[in-house]
């Protein structure tokens, strides 16, 4: 049986690879201007929060959160990871044609890696069929057959 | 930077990484546990439009799985932005990813009980490969 995914759920896969990543990038950027947090001066996380790239990259990162999330309640943890993978290469490559980065042989490397991976993936299922869950399975495949 | 040669700074580094990849494995496979157990969201919405999101998301505010999930989560966020002050991104980044991936994939079939089949370890380790490449 194959678990076609609708376009929505797409959306919402390509929702995950984004937002995450980039997320991150804000973060990053955020605390190189708050500067190095040590164990004496744990009260600066607190401040960091206050900084709006931090703020930023907070808000992406909820939205991570949420669309993970939604996608988790129809698909395997093992099925949606390989999609944040993608977020590293949408990185890359915006680094790259964007930013006008130099790309190393390595990096097109990695990026054709984790490309291959998330072709593994979604060519399978995107949920492990246990037999409490078969029939709602069922439910589900016919209603977006049509 | 002629700190960062040093073992120890190395070694404060690593347990950092690791500290915040085991978070974040705990953490989404709880949540992974808690969304699989609720179903597809779609089928909570309480209506349309933006107020039907209320059924969905109470619904999962209302899990307990999910809450401990969510709690290992913010963990992760507070232990990767103090990892982010000490690494550079370019190494934390990929580090913590690399194990959270190959942690998730081990987790998953020993918790979740997913069918991690030949194409999913595959695709952990192009992953993990990937990653480091970038990381280069």
């Amino acid at each position: 049986m194959k678990h076609t995914l609708s376009p929505q759920r797409y959306l919402i896969l390509l929702a995950v690879s984004l937002s995450a990543s980039v997320g991150d990038t804000l973060l990053k950027r955020g605390m190189g201007q708050v500067g190095t947090v040590d164990m004496q001066h744990l009260g600066l996380l607190w401040h960091a929060l206050f900084n709006p790239w931090v703020m930023a990259g907070i808000v992406l990162l909820i939205g991570f959160f949420a669309s993970y999330m939604t996608a988790l309640s129809w698909a395997d943890l093992t099925f949606v990871m390989p999609a944040t993978a993608l977020g590293y290469v949408v990185i890359a490559l915006l680094s790259h044609f964007w930013l006008h980065e130099h790309l190393s042989l390595y990096r097109w490397g990695g990026i054709l890696l984790i490309v291959c991976a998330v072709g593994f993936v979604a060519n399978g299922p995107s949920r492990t069929e246990h037999p409490s869950t078969q029939h709602e399975l069922d439910m589900m495949d016919s209603g977006m057959g049509r | 930077m002629h700190l960062a040669a040093m073992p120890a700074t190395a070694l404060r580094s690593w347990s950092c990484i690791l500290f915040v990849a085991a978070l974040a494995i705990a953490g989404e496979c709880l949540i992974a546990a808690a969304m699989r157990s609720l179903g597809d969201l779609d089928r909570l919405r309480t209506g349309s439009g933006l107020a039907g999101y209320a059924g969905p998301i109470r619904a999962v505010l209302a899990s307990p799985l999910f809450l401990i999930g969510a709690l290992c989560m913010a963990l992760n966020f507070f232990a990767m932005l103090f990892t982010l002050s000490i690494v550079e991104l370019s190494l934390a980044a990929p580090a913590t990813a690399s194990l959270t991936y190959i942690g998730n994939a081990v987790a998953a079939k020993l918790f979740l009980h997913e069918n991690v089949d030949q194409r999913r370890w595959l695709a952990a380790l192009f992953v993990c490969a990937g990653v480091f490449l970038l990381s280069k």
